[in-house]
């Protein structure tokens, strides 16, 4: 048996062109709701490589790639990915350009203000704005300022499309750094790449099921209905999960004590997901991802069990259950205008998510738990 | 019963890892069902009857999984660090132990508070497994466990860390060994994750798409000093839910249940529930809708490491459902 070859040779690698692609689909606008954008990106990148691609009525991309190995069952493995991002939405005109704004998906209101975003499907250039320092008063800054006296500024006269019910997104472009990665929606088009990749270098043992969902950032809104038509064996989310993994970690006291909640650590390579508020991830599965790591000598940690959830959530509870799991790329600051993330952690993300479903067999759900 | 009853809340099961409880399940229930089998999430689901001319398809509904605790962190003195599955009160840990799935046994501390009248957090405390380093901890990130206390008979009264809802399980396996003729076809799930929203429930409703439902699960006492307002005591026979904060349930149902018990001259008490579901509401809003109610033996210390009923209630319940499955049902 020689996996470790086998997989190095096959594996699908993170070079310029991904890199080129995560560009494209982070610079694009797709708040929850209002994934077009992305989705079209996605269509062009997908179509050559499925045997068959469906848009479904909520939005989103599902494409099916079917295994070529012949002889023996091949699970249907629904992989997932979200298109959607967090954002906001103009609720009402007030003129000379300026819009009263709700959220779209959880963001903190504290880091709004002064960011500069792009609003509607043409990105119009605005900006959250904000008194200036000379105008405020020593107790108006020790407030945050709530979200019913912030306005998104497009400037007098603005463009006259954008109206009350265009989307709006932090206007970040994507950059790299180095050994990272900087911009907006890491959360979840380093997903959407996995998934696009994984695609085109589909493992031939298995039936992949690939869903590019919408509404994930809203409630996994567009996962429950993409497992429901899918009807998987296995379900997994690729998605981007928040990095604490500050250096120095401070008491309350300011005595450094070691960071005991990090959720992930960036460089540590893919977080598997093992609990979240949502999801028990399936035991088998975790053990699956864990012994592939652990023979191909591919970096993992889990993610600290906890809050939060994915689209595994809603794969998990479709029509019979589907033994589901999430593995994520580990991110800082996510949901704010701009978060990071390592190159190696996304490359060893998916050498994992590769090698795991190239041994995947229905032995696996065949064991106990 | 109370061997049954001993053997179940001694096993282990915090909710996603319930295999322990369930291989103690599928060797009490094998000899009387026609079909076991474990689905998709780890349901265990037992088989009994053929659908049949005045039967119906009758979904019986108990958890196997416990609350407990799942290690998210191991810092380099070997402490523990962790989170909690299901609904954990911090109140109830300080001091506890926990039992890990490999073995491994550990006490709960928690961080110097200098407030003594504030408790501590989930998040302020550890478990203390005994280990010196993070190398020789036993314990790893995302391990799990349940609390641990040996069960416990005083009297009638029976005390243990997991009578929610492994007395549900005992009374749906006894009925299932003494009821010798039923006109319907019974479905016998005993469900993985309630404790963490109803999730086994939900996708066993909809495999078996049954006619009625019905949960086998605690509820809530107010006999007790001080305690919450609620008319649900211990021994005055279980508890026919008529409402919780999840669902309503079917009127027809709670009729069917309350003349059965009348008829079969059997204690009960109607039930309304102020906090908590069960997985009848998860059965009940499956598919199209199953018209589903809930059994409920009344329980104190409800989700702490004592939990105690009494042996008349459950045994009443028993009774109350060999009434239910043995005769044919009308819901119009």
């Amino acid at each position: 048996m020689t996996p470790k070859n086998e997989s190095e040779i096959t594996s699908p690698k993170i070079r310029t062109p991904q890199i080129k692609l995560l560009e494209q689909l982070c610079n694009a606008c797709a708040v929850s709701g209002d994934e077009g954008e992305v989705r079209a990106l996605v269509l062009e990148q997908v179509r050559p490589h499925a045997d068959e691609v469906k848009l479904d009525a909520l939005g989103n991309v599902l494409a099916t790639r079917k295994g070529t190995a012949r002889g023996r069952k091949r699970l249907r493995v629904m992989l997932d990915a979200h298109m959607d991002e967090v954002g906001f939405m103009l609720t009402h005109d007030e003129g000379s350009g300026i819009f009263r704004f709700d959220t779209v998906g959880g963001l903190d209101i504290r880091q709004l203000v002064g960011k500069p975003v792009w609003v509607g499907r043409d990105h119009v250039s605005g900006v959250i704005g904000a008194k200036p320092i000379h105008l405020t008063t020593a107790k108006e800054r020790e407030r945050s300022i709530p979200l019913d006296t912030l306005r998104i500024d497009i400037g007098p006269g603005g463009d006259p499309k954008i109206k009350v019910g265009d989307w709006a997104t932090f206007a970040t472009s994507f950059t790299r750094l180095g050994p990272s990665l900087r911009g907006k929606a890491l959360d979840d088009r380093l997903g959407v790449v996995l998934l696009i990749e994984l695609l085109k270098h589909a493992p031939p043992n298995i039936d992949l099921l690939a869903a590019f969902t919408v509404q994930e950032e809203v409630g996994l809104r567009g996962a429950r209905v993409a497992a429901y038509a899918f009807e998987p064996d296995i379900g997994i989310a690729l998605d981007c999960t928040p990095a604490l993994d500050l250096p120095i970690w401070e008491d309350d006291d300011h005595t450094p004590s070691e960071n005991t909640s990090y959720n992930t650590r960036l460089g540590a390579g893919p977080a598997i997901y093992t609990a979240d508020r949502a999801t028990m991830s399936d035991p088998r599965l975790i053990r699956h991802l864990v012994e592939t790591a652990e023979e191909l000598d591919i970096p993992y940690q889990f993610r600290q069990p906890g809050g939060g959830s994915t689209d595994a959530g809603a794969i998990q509870l479709a029509h019979t259950g589907v033994p589901s799991i999430s593995v994520s790329v580990p991110g800082r600051y996510l949901h704010t205008a701009a978060s990071i993330a390592r190159l190696s952690d996304w490359q060893h993300t998916i050498t994992l998510l590769y090698a795991a479903l190239s041994r995947m067999t229905p032995k696996i759900l065949a064991q106990d738990r | 019963m109370k061997s049954l009853i001993k053997k179940l809340v001694e096993s282990t099961g915090p909710s996603g890892y319930e295999t322990q409880v369930r291989d103690v399940i599928r060797a009490e229930v094998e000899p009387y069902a026609d079909e076991v089998r474990v689905d998709a999430l780890g349901n265990l689901i037992a088989t009994k009857g053929k659908p049949s001319e005045d039967g119906k398809k009758i979904l019986l509904a108990a958890h196997m999984d416990e609350i407990g605790i799942i290690a998210t962190h191991v810092d380099e003195h070997g402490f523990v660090r962790f989170t909690t599955i299901g609904g954990v009160n911090p109140r109830t840990c300080v001091g506890g132990r926990v039992r890990f799935l490999n073995g491994t046994i550990g006490v709960i501390g928690h961080e110097y508070i200098k407030d003594r009248s504030r408790l501590p957090s989930i998040e302020q405390m550890y478990i203390d497994v005994g280990a010196k380093s993070r190398a020789s901890c036993p314990v790893k990130v995302a391990d799990t466990a349940a609390f641990e206390r040996p069960y416990l008979e005083l009297g009638d009264r029976l005390v243990s860390k997991a009578m929610d809802d492994r007395i549900g399980a005992a009374v749906l396996i006894e009925t299932m060994r003494q009821l010798e003729n039923s006109p319907h076809q019974i479905f016998y799930v005993f469900s993985v994750q309630e404790e963490v929203g109803l999730r086994g429930a939900t996708t066993a409703a909809y495999g078996i798409d049954p006619d009625i439902g019905i949960a086998l699960d605690v509820t809530l006492s107010g006999d007790t000093p001080k305690s919450i307002k609620m008319e649900v005591s211990l021994g005055k026979g279980p508890a026919i839910k008529v409402r919780d904060s999840g669902m309503f349930s079917d009127p027809q149902v709670v009729d069917w249940m309350v003349k059965t018990a009348e008829q079969d001259k059997l204690p009960y008490q109607l039930e309304v529930l102020e906090g908590g579901t069960t997985d009848a509401r998860a059965i009940q809003l499956s598919r199209a809708g199953v018209p589903s109610g809930c059994i409920s033996i009344p329980c104190r210390y409800v989700h702490a490491p004592s939990e105690m009923v009494d042996l008349n209630d459950v045994q009443n319940a028993v009774k109350l459902l060999l009434g239910l499955l043995s005769r044919p049902v009308q819901l119009d």
